[in-house]
């Protein structure tokens, strides 16, 4: 690891000051970018945590929802939304293994947008709103790839806002390796409104199975999906699995979590 | 009641309370006066020619002491292969130089050619960096595929070797002709082509290794991860620096785990001596992860083709094998021994079967040496036969209990010499059958796979009646095969003044447990208690010359090295109570602890005894020493020959592919028992790892030699949900013959016997679920391939 500064602001304010700053890089519960920079292939001059700040902690309902702080950890949305969103609270309990959980934040998952990450899963799969210090963006506008996403230069995630579905349940293949998910399926069902979402499996990061969903919209049951075909051609294809692997577990997995939703 | 205290009992691992506690002190805990950072600048090519390294902007950076490349070392020796063999037409094998640092050529990824020793270790890293960008190195074309180095060549991986094939070895030559006519001739011939995947050791532990120079006395110290310092001394002194072994002290302190990968000695280690030397400060390095992925010595990578002729019923008639076995870019210590005595000699396995012959081709690529791993040839040996045995069952609608009964060597025929060169002294093989069969309840399964498919699961059952070759190894036999060194260990008690007994071990504890073990030993033929005993091994300045742990060895070898130094013990302990008691040596019994003269009541405590040794104040000096320490050096007559049955169930998703054990049942005969506890712990470590190589370990290069599975994000581990509660006996005991103990070793069986059952269980799975086309899964038996094979 190369020398680095840190700053730890007390306000969204002072952080967006901070990541002014030449060189400057945000950093969460640092899963993913401290491994990097422990393989040196990530050297920023200055880290910004954006733990230190208590607005953006904490799990609550609000306004039509959960609301979530970008920098709350999966073990606190774990426990916190148990209650209230029981499926978003599996997923982030099923996260990684307890140290990931305790240090790993929303925010900071969503923000890398790794394409074998969960929470990109129930926030698009929930048609969560993301919040930023500067606008509010729907998910279905927030994931735009590879580890590409709507934020701008010095944006920062401050909130995640979920509306609760009437049903939902995630359900993800583990990678052998990694237990990053190889292919995981998040569906939520609303009135007439099904959503499925799907990571790990997308070349182009998670993606909506609109087929699937004008399919379950219609009868909300794992048979409903049954004569659908998920195309290969559009899936990731590596070690652990074929692009027709993952197109396989796109349909078995997203049978599993409507089943699994009841 | 069972035995608390000496041999058989469970006593509790006495090293664990350390280990538990983090209080162990391994190579990377030490922290050495005047401590010097060394960081080695590793190929990022597979194959490349080193055009030029210019160290002046590396060497003058902050903090930099010295920098090191090939060019340094290049009239040193070279690390040798321990194990010469000659291919089939007589020729020698090849052995090109494997040098301290890669020069002229790096010939794999991770292939170390340069590097920097600074004051600090981010100093050194951050000068490694710079070394690295100021490398030039032409990328030669690569050759990864086995088979493809032996028919081009126009790649080599050492220029002097045109078909990058080190040996072609058959074994026995002469079974040859009769194996091939046996074949032809037969009523039914099963072929089957497998690959025994390629696995990387991971210990936790990576390797680490500190080099100090005394400058005061010209004395080296190197501390290093070993599993066996007075070879690793033997290695580094007499065969790579140059310097006379009694002027190096090798100490292995607490070693977090090896499976082989630490019986070698690395170049890293020469390298931080002969920093330490020119610097005269310690030189310490710790392997990253990342490096003991690229660096460490690998384990199986076989691809064979295996032919079983047999009768329509099911008897054998013969064996067949041909295997490439890959040895990677350079030979490591052990790698010319593992494809061959370690593997073909066991081609016959527990069967009658007349006719074996092993044919082995070892292959160079540009991937990182491949040697011995836990088991090291007899698990692939094991696979090979017992996956091809359940395909033949299948062909011919066998049952596989069956046919093993059938041709399973019966106990009336010990001792019994394959056809592949081994005596086995003795076992009951269908003993183990029978109780992994009661273990296992097999009757019952047809409940359980209605069960399981009730669940949506398929469930099937997988059997492996398995035998090994260990206690490496008799000198005798393994020099006429090739070997360069001796493989007897060896053992001092001093048996001090105050009564308390110090024991000094050829053999290195990494995780077994001889601190306990080797003192419930002593304990037992002493008569004194086990915390009295305390286990000295791991320092070439306190041990006796030993060879070390591996090959299921320190308890069948070193185990009776100890033994045989307390019948010393004893011996001059009757001497001394003869005079103590003023009675005749030959009228002086010994027993729990005790020395008496017969038919009298005559006697002295061991404690007397030990005292008076120290204390000689009346002794007649030309018969009898003072003292009490005794050395044996025990070189085993044969090897020895644990065997058992093990039976898999596995649960199989079919819309994933994914594989569940839910059982598995391992009855093994390792003879004696010394404690159950470790023993059962042993079997557990083993399992997991078969377990592991079967459904999750796979290491996978890319065409061009980049290793795809270089971290845990990739290489898949086998984790506590992956395996099972195993059900472990060792209650049939056919003790070895030709040792003392009766003992016959068990820390390689798990890792041997368990692979295969876990893939005939898959395999049955299949079929029982109607996927009949399935004939065979290449480990690891992951999803996506279980998922692949069902959908043909």
């Amino acid at each position: 690891m190369h020398n680095f500064d840190f700053v730890k602001p007390a306000s969204i304010a002072d952080a967006v000051k901070a990541l002014a700053s030449d060189g400057a890089q945000a950093l969460s519960g640092g899963q993913t970018l401290l491994p990097t920079m422990k393989q040196r292939l990530a050297a920023p001059a200055v880290l910004v945590s954006l733990t230190g700040i208590a607005e953006m902690r904490g799990v609550c309902k609000g306004d039509g929802g959960l609301h979530v702080g970008a920098a709350t950890s999966h073990a606190t949305v774990a426990k916190e939304a148990a209650a209230h969103y029981p499926a978003l609270a599996a997923l982030a309990g099923g996260i990684g293994d307890p140290a990931v959980r305790n240090r790993g934040t929303i925010g900071g998952s969503i923000a890398n947008n790794d394409p074998a990450a969960c929470y990109p899963a129930g926030v698009l799969g929930s048609g969560a709103t993301v919040v930023t210090n500067r606008r509010k963006i729907a998910a279905d506008d927030f994931f735009q790839g590879l580890f590409s996403t709507a934020l701008e230069e010095g944006e920062i995630v401050t909130e995640v806002r979920f509306p609760i579905p009437e049903k939902a349940a995630y359900v993800k293949f583990r990678q052998p390796a990694s237990r990053f998910a190889l292919t995981g399926v998040f569906v939520a069902k609303t009135g007439g409104t099904v959503r499925v979402a799907v990571t790990g499996a997308g070349q182009g990061g998670v993606f909506r199975w609109t087929e699937a969903e004008a399919a379950l919209a219609r009868a909300f049951s794992a048979d409903a999906i049954s004569g659908l075909a998920v195309p290969a051609g559009d899936m990731i294809s590596d070690l652990h699995g074929t692009a027709a692997y993952r197109a396989n577990l796109v349909k078995v997995l997203t049978g599993r979590a409507v089943t699994a939703a009841g | 009641m069972p035995k608390d205290h000496g041999i058989g009992a469970s006593s509790k691992r006495r090293e664990d309370i350390r280990f538990l506690t983090g209080r162990g002190v391994y190579t990377d805990d030490m922290n050495l006066h005047g401590q010097a950072y060394a960081v080695f600048v590793r190929s990022q090519v597979a194959h490349g020619r080193i055009k030029s390294i210019d160290t002046s902007a590396a060497a003058a950076m902050p903090g930099v002491l010295a920098v090191f490349t090939g060019e340094d070392f290049k009239d040193v020796g070279g690390n040798p292969a321990g194990w010469l063999i000659n291919s089939r037409d007589g020729t020698p094998m090849r052995e090109p130089k494997r040098p301290v640092l890669a020069h002229g050529k790096v010939r794999h990824v991770g292939d170390a050619y340069a590097a920097v020793v600074a004051e600090s270790y981010a100093e050194a890293k951050d000068a490694a960096e710079q070394l690295a960008a100021d490398s030039e190195i032409e990328e030669l074309p690569a050759i990864i595929d086995m088979a493809a180095a032996l028919a081009d060549a126009s790649i080599r991986v050492h220029d002097e070797i045109p078909d990058n094939q080190c040996f072609d070895w058959g074994w026995i030559e002469d079974n040859r002709a009769a194996v091939d006519a046996a074949i032809k001739a037969a009523p039914h011939v099963t072929t089957l082509e497998l690959v025994n995947n390629r696995l990387v050791p991971n210990a936790m532990e990576p390797r680490a290794s500190i080099g100090e120079y005394f400058p005061g006395t010209g004395d080296y110290k190197l501390t290093t991860t070993s599993q066996n310092p007075h070879l690793t001394r033997l290695l580094v002194a007499a065969f790579v620096m140059g310097i006379p072994e009694n002027k190096l002290t090798v100490v292995a302190p607490d070693v977090g785990g090896g499976f082989g990968s630490k019986i070698y000695h690395y170049g890293e280690e020469a390298l931080v001596l002969a920093a330490a030397k020119k610097l005269a400060r310690p030189v310490r390095w710790t392997a990253e992860r990342s490096e003991s992925f690229l660096s460490d010595a690998h384990g199986r990578d076989h691809v064979t083709k295996i032919e079983l002729a047999c009768e329509t019923d099911g008897t054998f008639i013969a064996f067949r094998t041909e295997t490439m076995a890959n040895v990677g870019a350079y030979l490591s210590n052990f790698s010319t021994a593992t494809p061959t005595f370690l593997h073909g000699t066991l081609m016959a396995g527990p069967y009658k079967v007349p006719n074996v012959y092993v044919n082995v081709k070892t292959v160079f690529t540009n991937t990182a040496p491949v040697d011995a791993y836990r088991g090291a040839g007899r698990p692939e040996a094991t696979f090979s036969l017992e996956r091809v045995i359940d395909k033949m069952c299948r062909e011919l609608g066998l049952d596989p209990f069956d046919v093993r009964r059938k041709n399973l060597l019966t106990k009336d025929m010990f001792p019994y010499t394959t056809p592949v060169g081994l005596a086995y002294d003795t076992g009951d093989y269908h003993a183990t059958l029978d109780k992994a069969m009661d273990m296992a309840d097999v009757a019952g399964f047809e409940t359980r796979r209605a069960a399981s498919a009730a669940r949506g699961k398929l469930r099937g059952m997988g059997l492996s009646t398995w035998i090994e070759a260990c206690g490496i190894a008799p000198s005798h036999l393994v020099g006429v095969l090739g070997s360069r060194v001796g493989l007897y260990d060896a053992a001092t008690v001093r048996v001090n003044a105050t009564g308390n007994i110090s024991v000094m071990t050829g053999a290195h504890s990494h995780g077994q447990g001889h601190e306990t073990v080797f003192a419930q030993i002593v304990a037992e033929k002493l008569g004194v208690p086990e915390a009295s005993v305390e286990i000295v091994h791991g320092d070439t300045s306190k041990i006796p010359f030993g060879m070390g742990s591996y090959g299921s060895r320190s308890l069948a070898v070193c185990g009776v090295a100890v033994t045989k130094a307390i019948d010393k013990i004893v011996a001059k302990g009757k001497k001394i109570a003869a005079h103590m008691l003023e009675a005749a040596e030959e009228d002086i019994t010994f027993e729990a602890g005790t020395f008496s003269v017969a038919g009298t009541d005559k006697a002295k405590t061991f404690g007397e005894i030990a005292f008076s040794a120290y204390v000689p104040h009346n002794y007649p000096l030309e018969t009898l020493e003072p003292g009490l320490e005794e050395t044996a050096f025990y070189d085993p007559a044969n090897f020895t020959y644990p065997a058992g049955a093990y039976i898999c169930e596995v649960e199989v998703d079919e819309g994933t592919g994914k594989v569940d054990v839910v059982a598995f049942h391992c009855a093994d005969d390792f003879g004696n028992i010394m404690n159950p506890m470790v023993v059962e712990g042993q079997v557990h470590g083993g399992v997991g790892q078969g377990i592991g190589q079967a459904l999750c370990e796979n290491t996978t290069y890319d065409d061009t030699g980049q290793l795809l599975t270089g971290s845990y994000m990739d290489y898949a581990m086998p984790r506590a949900d992956d395996v099972p509660f195993y059900n472990v006996d060792y209650s049939c005991q056919t003790p070895c013959t030709h040792n003392p103990l009766g003992v016959k070793g068990c820390g390689e069986a798990g890792a041997i016997g368990s692979p295969p059952a876990v893939v005939n269980a898959v395999i049955d799975a299949l079929h029982r679920g109607g996927y009949t086309h399935v004939k065979h899964i290449d480990m690891p038996v992951s999803p996506s391939r279980v998922w692949q094979a069902i959908h043909g």
